[in-house]
């Protein structure tokens, strides 16, 4: 295994420099992700018009690995639809756990070929965990439909 | 020529890890997780392939000659642990799991039935879960209070607040012997006499102390000892409780089953005495037979031999570790040994285990077990290196050059 499919630079950088990292002043969904094995924390902030995110943030405190991927994950799914950011969600836990592709309609080959970097985990099996918290975290944040819930992998 | 072998005083930690055939099996492990479990030697692993081959039946229950040797080999383990502990004598000594399954029979057996709602048990903050959870169990159960004795700034227990903490209503004090995490020596004599002072008694977790430290219960003075044999170069599923035999005798038995009882009827069971009445069912016969091959190894190097070489490397560790800019390694009061805990600034402990694994250097990433300690050193993780009679300079040397690689990768 190496390093760098794990670590491939645009992971480093927005480990360093998260994008959207902060509050929402009016989130309409909110959920946290906690991993109790390794002790990250996210906090996934959206806010949702109609069927449509049109903003998404984070806060907490992690590896490079969850730091990083849920600055991605914040950059892609704003503007998508909730069934798009859905769609990109499976594709891409379907790629870092199982290491299936899941064909995506093509719109949303872009947003999957951008999370590609993250799917070095896979040769990392005690890192995948690390990567989808906060996706996790968005998910729960959809499903639960109210503000507050928590998720948790270990 | 004289054909003895000398072998001198020094610690000789390369000839001892050909002991070790994991390391042969892993060209070029680094294996600085010691206090998480430590390997296995090959007395342990082949000595026990040669009691299955030779001695085992079940214990406790035959006629026939095999088993009568079986259960001379068992009973011959725990005369060795009482030995290895300075117990006053072999029924002083419960065969458990580990040190986790001890504390919870102490709490079970003896908090069951001598604690009251408002009697205080007090731990320290340097706790390993399972040297909190237990009480909590108890304290939910019949309403004890669980009161932390704090550390003070250099990260050592603060035994002037200890004191402090010490009333009428302190029943217990439950302490870790060294910490898990920071590897700090505890003053435990000064604990026992403080507790004992107050007619406390005193439980001392001794899972990272006893493959490090010459362990003398008596001397010590403490009620309580329990201690995992995985630690200590035996197998997993075995460990130990020590307990001054007054007390054992007082307490109830906490499981029920075979081996345990004198007679059974349908209407009432009377209870053998300890500590035949605390080991419900088949013990864990190979287990109890490892440990005591283990004991025997340790014994074979020395145990102040074994301390000197563990103190001095943990003090060669924390230099070399100490001058990397950025690192810091968690404090540990004035004594310490066998475990170095610290984080980098701008590499998160998981990262960082990561990258030092690709280097070959195994070491822990995480709350090792004790979420409240993390609290309160305000940290979510540290990485963690510890050592074992098989680690030398060159495994520090390996740790410190993997970190600076890691610092290179994520440019700190």
């Amino acid at each position: 295994m190496d390093l760098r499919d794990l670590y491939q630079d645009i992971i480093l950088d927005h480990a360093r420099r998260p994008r959207n990292f902060g509050g929402l002043a009016d989130p309409s969904h909110l959920a946290h992700g906690h991993n109790p094995l390794c002790g990250d924390r996210v906090t996934v902030f959206m806010k949702i018009d109609g069927d449509r995110i049109s903003a998404v943030s984070f806060e907490g405190r992690g590896c490079a690995i969850s730091t990083a991927s849920a600055s991605l994950m914040t950059e892609i799914l704003t503007g998508l639809s909730l069934a798009q950011a859905e769609a990109v969600f499976a594709a891409f836990h379907a790629r870092v756990t199982t290491g299936e592709t899941i064909e995506v309609a093509p719109e949303l080959e872009d947003a999957a070929e951008r999370l590609e970097p993250l799917t070095g985990v896979r040769t990392f099996p005690a890192r995948v965990k690390c990567a989808t918290l906060a996706w996790h975290a968005f998910d729960a944040a959809l499903k639960a439909g109210v503000l507050g819930e928590t998720v948790k992998t270990e | 020529m004289n054909a003895s072998v000398d072998v001198g005083t020094a610690f000789d930690a390369r000839a001892l890890r050909r002991e070790f055939p994991i390391f042969a099996r892993n060209p070029g492990l680094v294996f600085l997780d010691t206090a998480a479990s430590a390997q296995k030697p090959r007395a342990v692993i082949e000595g026990l392939a040669d009691y299955y081959s030779s001695d085992y039946a079940n214990v406790h229950r035959g006629v026939y000659g095999l088993s009568a040797r079986s259960t001379d080999r068992f009973e011959l383990a725990r005369h060795n642990v009482a030995a290895f502990l300075n117990a006053a004598g072999d029924s002083e000594i419960v065969f458990v799991r580990g040190a986790t399954e001890g504390i919870n029979l102490v709490a079970q057996s003896w908090g069951g039935t001598f604690l009251r709602a408002g009697d205080q048990v007090v731990i320290s903050a340097l706790e390993h879960h399972s040297n909190i959870v237990p009480w909590q169990f108890l304290r939910d159960r019949i309403g004890i209070e669980l009161v932390v004795a704090p550390i003070g700034e250099t990260g050592g227990l603060d035994l002037d607040a200890f004191e402090r903490l010490l009333n009428e209503r302190t029943k217990l004090v439950s302490m870790t012997h060294v910490a898990n995490v920071t590897g700090h020596i505890l003053p435990v004599r000064d604990v026992v006499r403080l507790a004992h002072a107050k007619g406390a008694k005193v439980l001392l977790d001794g899972c990272q102390a006893l493959p490090r430290i010459p362990v003398d219960v008596r001397d010590l003075d403490c009620d309580f000892y329990v201690f995992s044999g995985h630690k200590l170069y035996g197998p997993t599923g075995i460990g130990g409780l020590y307990a001054k035999r007054a007390i054992l005798d007082s307490m109830p038995p906490w499981q029920g089953g075979g081996d345990m009882i004198q007679t059974v009827t349908f209407e009432r069971s009377t209870y053998a005495p300890p500590p035949a009445r605390f080991e419900a069912g088949t013990p864990d016969i190979s287990g109890a037979i490892g440990l005591d091959l283990a004991l025997g190894f340790i014994e074979s190097i020395g145990r102040d031999e074994i301390f000197a070489h563990e103190a001095a490397l943990t003090e060669y560790a924390i230099q070399r570790l100490a001058v990397i800019p950025g690192l810091r390694v968690i404090g540990a009061g004035a004594r310490r040994i066998g475990v170095v805990s610290f984080t980098l600034d701008g590499v998160h402990p998981h990262d960082l285990a990561t990258v030092l694994d690709t280097h070959g250097v195994a070491v822990r990433a995480g709350h090792h077990c004790a979420q409240p300690l993390m609290d309160h050193l305000g940290l979510d993780a540290t990485t963690r290196a510890s050592f074992g009679v098989y680690s030398d300079e060159s495994d520090v040397d390996a740790l410190v050059s993997a970190v600076q690689a890691a610092r290179h990768m994520f440019g700190v």
